[in-house]
C-alpha cells in the first residue's frame, strides 16, 4: 500500500498573521529615550547665609534672555562659541603661589579665572527663555567640562573621562572597578563642575 | 495538436509571495526588539530638545518621569494651550510634585531611595519658568538628581 502523505498545512495566511502581531506592536510600544543631560540639584538652604566670598574673576557668567538671546559677561555671543568660550575661562590658569594650576594650558590671564577649581559658570536665565534653548547652552557648558576633562583622563590615565565612566557603570567591565572609581575622583577634582544655577529672573 | 499548444505569452509569471511571512517576522522581531511598552499616555506635546554630551540612564526602575509640555490636540479645548505638567496618566499642578515624589520613593525599598533620579521629560517649546518652579519643587521634596532627558544631536538644531 502506499504510504499516506500527511496534508500540507496551508501556511497562505501566515504573513496575515504576523502582520497583525506586527501592527499590534507598532501601536502598543515606543523607542525609549533614555538618554540626557544629569545634574544636580542644589539643596535649599533655610537661612540663606552669606555665600563665601568669590572674586568676580572666577566667575564666567551666562545669562540667557527672554528672547533666547546668549550673554556671555554681558557681550553678546552665539552659542557656536560658548564652548571655545568656557573652555577658554576654565584652563586659563590665572592664579599664582598656592593658586597656581599646574596642568592648565591656557593663556594665564590674569584677568579670568585663577584655577579651574574656583572656577564657577553662573548660568541665569529669564522666565521666557525656551527650555531647548537652555538645554542648548546647558549642552555646551557640559561639553567644555568633558573636553578638559578627557585631555586629562588622555594625559593622566591614556583613555578618555566618558570612556572611564562607561566602564563604571557597565556591568561588563571586568577591571578593577575601585582603581577607576579613584581615577574617576581624580578627574572629577581637577575640574569639578560647579554650574550655579540662579533663580529665574522675574519679568519686570 | 497538443504537442503544439499555443504559449501563453503576455500574462507575467506571479510573484511568489512565499517569503511574505518571514520579511515581515524580522521586521516583528525588529520592534519587539528594540521598543518597549508604552506605560503612561502622553496627554502633551512631547517633543524632547537635542543634546549630544548626554548620557546614558541607569536601572530603569529608578527613575521617576515627570512630563510637561503644551497639551495635545485633544485636550486643547478642555485644558487650554498653555504648558503643563503630567504626572502618570493626567495633568497635575506644581503642588502635585512633592507628593508625587513622596509616592514614588515610598514604593522603593529603603537601600535604594538615594539612587532615585528624576527623569524631566519636557517639550522644547515650554518657557523655563515652569522647568524652574519644577526644579524647585524637586528641591523641596529633596530629590536632587535629576536628568534632562534630551534626543541625541547636535544642540544648534534645537535654534531652528
Amino acid at each position: 500500500m502506499a504510504k499516506r502523505s500527511a496534508p500540507e498545512v496551508n501556511a497562505g495566511s501566515m504573513a496575515d498573521i504576523a502582520f497583525l502581531l506586527l501592527i499590534f506592536f507598532l501601536v502598543t510600544t515606543t523607542i525609549e529615550t533614555d538618554k540626557g543631560l544629569n545634574s544636580k540639584l542644589p539643596p535649599i538652604e533655610e537661612e540663606p547665609q552669606d555665600p563665601p566670598p568669590v572674586k568676580q574673576k572666577n566667575i564666567f557668567l551666562v545669562l540667557i534672555n527672554g528672547g533666547n538671546e546668549l550673554f556671555v559677561e554681558d557681550d553678546k555671543m552665539e552659542l557656536t562659541e560658548l564652548r571655545e568660550s568656557a573652555i577658554e575661562f576654565l584652563d586659563n590658569g590665572g592664579g599664582s603661589g598656592s593658586e597656581a594650576c599646574e596642568y592648565c594650558q591656557g593663556q594665564g590671564d590674569p584677568e579670568s579665572s585663577d584655577n579651574p577649581v574656583k572656577a564657577i559658570i553662573s548660568l541665569q536665565n529669564d522666565r521666557e527663555t525656551d527650555y531647548s534653548m537652555y538645554i542648548a547652552v546647558r549642552n555646551e557648558l557640559t561639553a567644555a567640562y568633558n573636553f578638559l576633562r578627557d585631555r586629562e583622563a588622555q594625559r593622566l590615565f591614556g583613555t578618555s573621562f566618558r570612556k572611564m565612566e562607561e566602564d563604571f557603570n557597565s556591568p561588563e567591565y571586568d577591571g578593577n572597578k575601585a582603581q577607576l572609581e579613584e581615577n574617576i575622583k581624580v578627574i572629577r577634582e581637577m575640574f569639578p563642575m560647579k554650574l550655579s544655577e540662579a533663580e529665574p529672573k522675574k519679568r519686570n | 495538436m497538443s504537442k503544439f499548444k499555443k504559449k501563453k505569452s503576455g500574462e507575467l509569471p506571479a510573484i511568489s509571495t512565499a517569503s511574505l511571512p518571514d520579511i515581515v517576522f524580522m521586521l516583528l522581531f525588529f520592534f519587539m526588539v528594540a521598543t518597549v511598552m508604552r506605560d503612561t499616555t502622553l496627554m502633551i506635546e512631547n517633543e524632547l530638545p537635542y543634546a549630544d554630551q548626554v548620557e546614558k540612564l541607569q536601572k530603569k526602575d529608578l527613575i521617576m518621569y515627570i512630563y510637561a509640555g503644551k497639551p495635545s490636540d485633544r485636550y486643547k479645548s478642555q485644558y487650554g494651550t498653555e504648558s503643563r505638567i503630567q504626572l502618570n496618566d493626567k495633568f497635575a499642578n506644581i503642588k502635585d510634585i512633592q507628593q508625587f515624589i513622596i509616592e514614588e520613593r515610598e514604593s522603593k525599598r529603603e537601600e535604594l531611595q538615594s539612587e532615585l533620579t528624576t527623569a524631566l521629560k519636557i517639550d522644547k517649546e515650554t518657557n523655563m519658568g515652569l522647568v524652574s518652579d519644577i526644579k524647585y519643587e524637586l528641591r523641596r521634596a529633596e530629590a536632587y538628581r535629576v536628568n534632562y532627558t534630551t534626543k541625541t544631536g547636535e544642540a544648534s538644531q534645537n535654534l531652528q
